[in-house]
């Protein structure tokens, strides 16, 4: 018993600080959460793991029809449908990991009222178990990028920083609303719309340079149009990527990360109470 | 001895009124515009009153020490334990916690009805605290202890609520914290694995390790513990020696003048059935108190069924000492006219003559819906009436009347006897 570490516990004032230490320790649990949430994703479906292509395909097939057939945008040098899937790809795990992270601490309840662990790791494991979802996706845009005979060249290193740039926004908005969300319910009702603006802000069934020069600052702003030209800069070196555009787009994401875990650690203590 | 929990006037508070009111925007809109229509004076400013679920709690626990914490329904307990596990945080004092915590404040935290009960092991080992590699070693004894083992590989929404109740406390029963507290866990499963648990919770607490203890049921916590605190109405009423405190909270809001309880919490006329009033009487209708061996004692309740249904059962506890005599319900007694109709009821129960012994009976109420899982209120003991022996009845009793018959019951038994 001696030498057991001594825990205190009294009322917290003030901004409260990420505890790196205690974090470190539950990442068993960390590991768990996001193995439960990828086990349980699509169990008891006809259509199982198939559902990780069949929805960006469906996405890739419906943007061609209205973007490419209906209205007629095109890329120059890529063929259209791999642009789009590209799009599609990382705006659903986007997509997926805001809405999944939003509603994680509500459906979470029982866990926080009864045990505790750091509560960031739910939103958190929320979203990085879409990866999965992710890569099997990203799986398939590779076979496309065989069917279409379309070889990547060396911008496809920068791959790794754009995913990250998508986990660090979505962990921002997550954070944000997951938190609102305990004391809110309200967000889980608007968030179908607050996705549904996103995506007409974003670029993913054509390109960021359709978009005006003068609104091009204010349009980089949301750090997706970032990740999702970022995406297909990488893999398809299509389009540009001006250091200064994303220079805003991350500094923004990095901003919104660190408001929504202030926000989220500040509201941490009354959880339990209001859940 | 090292101390391993040392509480230091505790305090915590609890909005009541924002519970309600803003688990969304529109509800605030909502109240806004009810606010103006109402014409009632009440303003609903008053609820936003607060409430201290724990006041300036104070104690210590020492290092191996199995202490008990008792008190009625809303007293505190189990705020404390919430606060201990870090759950929630304390508005004011302060807690030193020495060692690994856990929890059992419910078993099967986090079981999840799509995954096996082989995954859930893993996840709910995990999200108590247990490292994969302890879950792992100790994976076949819990298997064991749960009796489960055919029915590993089967999604836990198709076990029973015997299976999933014993996979639950197998896993928290091999959690090895330094200090475990448990939150009436005991309350279900049958008598067989009940005995198993305790058994357990016995090995654990001979074990070195501190355990704190949150129940209702007096004969547990005489059992398992030599200290108990009793909290009421959020402070330390009692601290101390098990029996002592154990009978200091059953004074504690029971009814000491009266022969008749009247339910006043507003929350249980809004329950399918609720219990308006509970009397004790003689066979003439007269509340008493205070009865004869020879008398029959009526217990009656008055009963209002807002939502009828057909297994709803009414009874109570009688209790000696802190020891059940026995439970009784009106479903015990064959023919009873159901329940199935909303209105009032009269429901009496008769204690025949001759049946108590000498002494001071509790009686605690019970309501149930059979078939209904989440509905069982069980009250606290609430009223108390006292047995003295006939002195009148023959000469044997008036020899008996200054020393009593040992036992709970004084039945009166037939002797014959025959000269051969």
């Amino acid at each position: 018993m001696t030498g057991a570490e001594e825990i205190i516990l009294r009322p917290s004032r003030g901004i409260s600080l990420v505890r790196w230490k205690e974090l470190w320790q539950y990442r068993e649990l960390f590991y768990f959460l996001v193995w439960r949430d990828i086990k349980i994703r699509y169990k008891q479906t006809f259509l199982g793991t198939l559902w990780a292509l069949i929805r960006p395909l469906m996405g890739m097939i419906v943007f061609t029809l209205i973007f490419n057939k209906l209205i007629g945008f095109s890329v120059e040098g890529v063929p259209y449908l791999l642009f789009t899937f590209c799009g599609v790809v990382a705006w659903n795990f986007f997509a997926e990991g805001v809405s999944g992270a939003s509603q994680s601490l509500l459906s979470n309840a029982n866990l926080i009222s009864k045990v505790y662990f750091p509560r960031v790791i739910i939103p958190a494991a929320a979203i990085l178990s879409g990866l999965v979802d992710f890569a099997i996706a990203f799986i398939l845009a590779v076979v496309l990028m065989v069917y279409f005979q379309f070889a990547p060249s060396i911008t496809i290193l920068f791959l790794p920083f754009f995913i990250l740039l998508t986990i660090v926004t979505s962990l921002g908005i997550g954070f944000l609303f997951s938190s609102i969300s305990v004391q809110y319910r309200d967000i889980a009702h608007a968030l179908p719309y607050i996705i549904q603006v996103m995506f007409w802000i974003t670029p993913v069934g054509y390109a960021a340079n359709k978009i005006p020069g003068e609104l091009q600052i204010l349009y980089w702003c949301n750090p997706i149009v970032c990740v999702i030209e970022g995406f297909r800069w990488s893999m398809l070196h299509s389009g540009e990527m001006p250091l200064h555009l994303v220079g805003i787009s991350v500094s923004v994401a990095l901003a919104l990360f660190i408001l929504g875990l202030v926000n989220f650690l500040r509201m941490e203590r009354k959880f339990a109470d209001v859940i | 001895m090292e101390t391993v929990i040392d509480i230091k006037n505790l305090s915590k508070r609890y909005r009541i009124g924002s519970l309600r009111r803003h688990t969304s925007f529109r509800d605030l809109f909502d109240e806004k515009l009810r606010e103006l229509t109402r014409f009632s004076k009440r303003n609903i400013r008053n609820d936003e009153s607060t409430i201290w679920a724990l006041k300036d709690v104070s104690f210590s626990v020492e290092q191996g020490e199995v202490l008990g914490i008792i008190g009625r329904n809303g007293a505190g307990k189990s705020t404390l334990l919430k606060i201990l596990s870090r759950i929630t945080e304390p508005t004011d004092g302060v807690v030193r916690l020495r060692g690994r915590i856990a929890s059992l404040l419910e078993v099967g935290t986090g079981f999840s009805g799509e995954l096996t009960g082989r995954e859930n092991i893993f996840l709910n080992g995990a999200i108590l605290g247990m490292k994969k590699k302890e879950i792992q070693e100790k994976f076949d004894e819990i298997v064991a202890f749960s009796e489960v083992e055919k029915f590993l590989d089967t999604p836990l929404k198709r076990y029973s609520s015997g299976m999933h109740m014993r996979l639950a406390f197998a896993v928290a029963a091999h959690l090895e914290p330094e200090i475990l507290l448990i939150d009436e866990v005991l309350a279900v499963g049958d008598i067989q694995f009940q005995r198993k648990c305790i058994s357990k919770m016995d090995q654990i607490g001979s074990s070195g390790r501190t355990i704190l203890f949150v129940s209702h049921t007096m004969s547990l916590i005489r059992q398992l513990c030599k200290r108990a605190i009793l909290l009421h109405q959020g402070s330390v009423a009692a601290s101390g020696d098990v029996d002592a405190v154990i009978s200091r909270y059953e004074d504690i809001g029971i009814e000491q003048q009266s022969s008749e309880w009247t339910n006043d919490d507003e929350r249980d006329k809004k329950e399918a059935i609720w219990i308006q009033k509970i009397a004790i009487e003689d066979t003439a209708g007269v509340q008493k108190r205070s009865f004869l061996n020879s008398d029959d004692i009526i217990v009656r309740f008055t009963v209002q069924v807002n939502d009828p249904h057909p297994y709803l059962k009414v009874g109570f506890d009688l209790l000696k000492d802190g020891t059940p005599v026995f439970r009784t319900q009106q479903t015990d007694y064959p023919n009873q006219i159901p329940l199935d109709k909303p209105g009032v009821y009269d429901v009496k129960c008769r204690i025949p003559q001759h049946l108590l012994n000498a002494g001071e009976y509790t009686i605690t109420p019970l309501l149930s819906a059979h078939l209904i899982k989440s509905f069982m209120h069980r009250f606290e003991p609430i009223l108390k009436f006292e047995v003295t022996i006939d002195a009148s009845l023959s000469d044997y009793y008036s020899v008996l009347s200054r020393q009593n018959h040992p036992g709970v019951v004084f039945p009166s038994l037939r002797w014959d006897i025959e000269s051969r």
